[in-house]
């Protein structure tokens, strides 16, 4: 209690611009080779109350991991930032790309790898896990993803619930992913808040933290919270889910300016207000600096959702799953919201009964935000080949997909929902160096990620057991019988 | 099937209506590279089909006059695709429980529960399936009431109803095992295999003093009469014990039991399987796996992309399932998955087709292209077991399958957005 105030104090002080998070390595001082509204939507607008009443008590401490200067060349570069560029090179030092092309030079002392045959191609990013939070291993002890206690429990965090050493991270790591946002599950009108991870092994969850990334805030629509919440108080139907979001929000917005007139009276700590931490997230959505990502299937409930944000002022970063996304994609373009799909998932609910294996190629031709996800332990080993039958099933229909869009669809526009398309989710100089090497053409079923490399450290080699990460849990777990 | 999906899907579904007709036609699929799976790939080969059946497959195979012609040039030419373990027919919705017969919370009807009792033809899964090449698929019985889920049966994803449809049934008795099992009998996997053994002891005592049952004049039995009949043809050998199990000591243990008891076995999910493959080899037990399960726990601390390749080399039969019934059209990307941890590719192959065939009492009329098997194939665009591969045909026992499905339809519909005309009026 003593040592929360007094650092609350300290940040209290401290107060001025600076909103998001002690960083290590704060984005804003990389260079910005797009500035997309996404990141703008991050930017908490001056004066806002984020300093003074959330200093972030739960600081990355993530640095990079030993790295050498590393050249990969003559591979086939997929940037997600423009076209393919065939017998490339790729260098990374200093956690940075420092170039990529087809005339880069290996500086002396650097690693350099053959990519004849191969593929390069940004880390993938997964807008969409739970990983962590719900651990593989069976039983309740470690399925810490939804606090089904309330509808709204915007004041739980969810990387409380994330344990580093669930196995899955490493699974998704061999399957080329670097980033990935772990969300609170999706009982609840609002869930809590999300958290941006590097996907490197470390002994505490600050140490996966992506440095600078903005939190999210999970809502839900439709069954989920009816469902759970149904004989339990309420809200029992799709109507009462929407009252219980704006009843939300009108306190949020009461909190915000509750705060913004002790401000303005010359911020007495006399007459401080009181700290409410659900109250203080969705006031942080409102304020833009948390991006909103909403768990909703149906079209018409997105459309409602989305005149409730302009009801209340503030920008969905992404619906999640989004599976009639389809259907409003003209308005979901018009919106500038990303819709985080699955290629094929349908039916398992009523409001998943109207996937079709078109919606993300419907959505990138309609000019919207397209975004594979997973949702899925398995699934975040296979963005790529999530993506890859996504963009089967579009010209198989005679829609037009461009492989220089799908690979964005799982890099560069999931960056741009989190807030950090302008650090990572490409290959341009400067950027993070969050760099994976296939096997072969990553939209091939047989192809693998062979290196993965984080802030330009090699942390997975699938021909080097030492650089794998493996869980604590599979000490003694691995089955090997003396015969 | 493409090609009729993109351009001529009216003319097509017209045609493709006919489906008694199209099952008396002759068709000849040429120029394809044909895999029989019953022998080596034929680089540009002919697959001729008659009256619903195979008429012959080879590279110098006559078209005879009036064959509808399938060029297939540049095309892969498969048999159609088996899933081992689904969910169609029987689950329309899965979290509906109106619309889902997959399972039951009856602790009266368990080992009769039939499957095929409950399927419907009409469900809009199976033309979503069928269009992705899947023409065959075992429909199990679900749930975690029971230690004995039922009796799961073969059906073909065709045109022609009840009770066609219905391949074979039943196909095994489905248990559950493992912690599943487990928390059924009361908290211990050794409770379960007493259950399961006393089930099976009461089957036959029941068999053999049926009057005695009937006079009142036996001790209590366990279970129901209606599960104690439907057991008898699995304590006679006629109906295998379709057991799932993942951890490698229960899969010891169940190849143990199925000894003793003298019972036929299919393991299914097996995600420890690989630890000991050569056990289930030496029992000549088949096993049905969803090869994409590397989560591990403590009931399957060895879950590996690898385990089909390990178990097929060390000799065991492996059919693939996915276990579900909305995305049962994915298995093949399933079994390319495989490949890429280490299965060859022919096995890959062997796994959608004739071994499943094999392991569900059907290899005599589906799983190769043979002269005199139904004529369920497909014309693939590529490789069928990846990303990019699209189908353009299939063929369901002779009978062309309709591109449409309910999927479809709402692509028509969304297709084109025009705001003056609302979808779902004066469109399709």
């Amino acid at each position: 209690m003593t040592l929360r105030a007094s650092r609350w104090v300290l940040a209290a002080l401290a107060a001025a611009g600076c909103a998001a998070s002690s960083s290590a390595r704060p984005p804003q001082s990389t260079p910005a080779p797009t500035a997309p509204a996404a990141s703008a939507q991050a930017t908490p607008a001056a004066g806002q109350a984020a300093a003074d009443t959330e200093a972030n008590p739960f600081p990355s401490t993530y640095r990079p991991l030993p790295w050498a200067p590393t050249l990969i060349r003559n591979a086939t570069v997929m940037t997600a930032a423009g076209p393919t560029l065939a017998n490339a090179s790729i260098l990374m030092s200093a956690g940075r790309i420092v170039a990529v092309g087809p005339n880069v030079v290996a500086p002396a002392g650097a690693v350099v790898v053959d990519g004849t045959g191969k593929y390069v191609t940004p880390g993938l990013i997964d807008v969409h896990s739970h990983i962590g939070a719900g651990a593989s291993l069976e039983g309740s002890e470690l399925d810490d993803i939804n606090e089904v206690t309330n509808p709204n429990t915007a004041q739980v965090w969810v990387e409380h619930s994330v344990w580093p050493q669930d196995p899955q991270f490493w699974l998704a790591l061999a399957g080329g992913v670097t980033t990935e946002q772990i969300l609170p599950g999706s009982a609840n009108l609002f869930g809590g808040r999300s958290v941006v991870l590097k996907n490197v092994p470390a002994r505490t969850v600050e140490g996966m933290k992506f440095p600078g990334a903005p939190y999210g805030l999970k809502m839900a629509c439709g069954e989920n919270p009816k469902r759970v919440y149904g004989a339990r108080g309420g809200p029992q139907t799709r109507m009462g889910n929407m009252a219980g979001w704006r009843a939300g929000w009108i306190r949020a917005q009461q909190y915000r300016e509750q705060w913004a007139k002790w401000r303005k009276e010359g911020s007495d700590p006399s007459k401080r207000p009181q700290r409410d931490l659900q109250l203080e997230t969705l006031a942080g959505a409102l304020d833009g600096r948390l991006l909103v990502h909403h768990h909703c299937y149906r079209a018409d409930e997105m459309a409602e959702v989305i005149d409730m944000s302009h009801e209340f002022g503030y920008h969905i970063a992404s619906f999640e799953h989004a599976v009639e996304a389809y259907k409003i994609r003209d308005l979901l373009a018009r919106e500038g919201i990303c819709g985080s799909m699955w290629s094929d998932w349908w039916g398992f609910k009523m409001e998943a009964y109207d996937g079709i294996k078109q919606n993300i190629a419907l959505m990138d031709e309609a000019g919207a935000c397209t975004i594979v996800h997973s949702d899925d332990a398995q699934g975040i080993q296979r963005l790529n080949q999530d993506a890859a039958k996504a963009m089967a099933a579009g010209r198989e229909a005679g829609i037009a997909v461009d492989r220089d869009r799908a690979i964005r669809w799982i890099t560069f526009n999931p960056a741009k929902a989190l807030g950090i398309d302008r650090v990572t989710g490409s290959l341009e100089a400067g950027k993070m160096a969050d760099v994976v090497l296939w096997s072969g053409d990553p939209f091939s079923v047989y192809s693998k990620a062979e290196k993965v490399f984080i802030d330009g450290a090699l942390i997975y080699d699938r021909d080097d057991p030492r650089r794998q990460p493996s869980s604590d849990f599979t000490l003694g777990n691995t089955l090997e019988l003396d015969r | 099937m493409r090609r009729a999906f993109q351009a001529t899907r009216l003319a097509a579904a017209a045609l493709f209506c006919l489906a008694g007709a199209a099952a008396a036609q002759t068709i000849a699929i040429t120029n394809g590279k044909v895999y029989p799976v019953s022998g080596p790939v034929i680089e540009r080969g002919t697959v001729l089909i008659r009256d619903g059946r195979i008429a012959a497959v080879g590279a110098d195979v006559a078209v005879p006059a009036g064959a509808r012609v399938v060029d297939a040039a540049g095309k892969v030419v498969t048999p159609g695709f088996m899933n081992a373990a689904t969910g169609l027919g029987v689950v329309e919705i899965g979290a509906v429980q109106q619309t889902n017969d997959q399972s039951l919370n009856n602790r009266r009807i368990t080992a009769a529960f039939t499957v095929a009792d409950a399927v419907d033809p009409f469900s809009t899964l199976i033309p979503v399936e069928r269009v992705e090449g899947i023409t065959r698929a075992v429909v199990a019985p679900g749930g975690s009431s029971a230690l004995i889920l039922g009796q799961g049966m073969v059906i073909d994803l065709g045109t022609g109803g009840l009770p066609s449809m219905i391949d074979r049934s039943p196909v095994a008795m489905f248990v559950t095992l493992g912690s599943a099992g487990a928390r059924v009998a009361g908290g211990s996997r050794a409770a379960a295999m007493l259950e399961l053994r006393e089930a099976l002891q009461d089957t036959r005592d029941f068999a053999a003093n049926r009057r005695a049952f009937d006079a009142n004049a036996r001790r209590a039995y366990a279970l129901s009469r209606l599960d104690l009949e439907a057991l008898i043809p699995v304590v006679r050998g006629e109906l295998p014990l379709a057991v799932r199990v993942n951890r490698a000591a229960d899969i010891l243990e169940v190849l143990r039991f199925a000894r003793e008891e003298k019972v036929g076995l299919i393991l299914t999910g097996v995600e420890d399987g690989w630890v000991v493959a050569r056990e289930i080899a030496a029992a000549g037990v088949p096993v049905v796996l969803d090869p994409m399960q590397n989560l591990p726990d403590f009931e399957a601390r060895g879950a590996t992309l690898a385990n089909a390749g390990r178990l097929a080399r060390a000799g065991v039969r492996v059919a693939f399932a996915t276990f579900d019934a909305h995305n049962a059209r994915n298995v093949k990307y399933y079994a390319g998955n495989a490949v890429a941890y280490g299965l060859p590719w022919d096995a890959a192959l062997r796994a959608l087709t004739i071994d499943p065939a094999r392991i569900f009492g059907i290899a005599d009329r589906y799983g190769t292209l043979e002269p005199g098997k139904d004529a369920d194939v497909v014309v693939w665009s590529g490789d069928p077991f990846e990303l990019s591969t699209l189908v353009e045909h299939v063929f369901i026992k002779g009978a062309e399958m309709p591109a449409s499905t309910r999927q479809r339809q709402l692509l028509e519909r969304y297709r084109r957005l025009d705001p003056s005309n609302p979808p779902g009026y004066g469109h399709p």
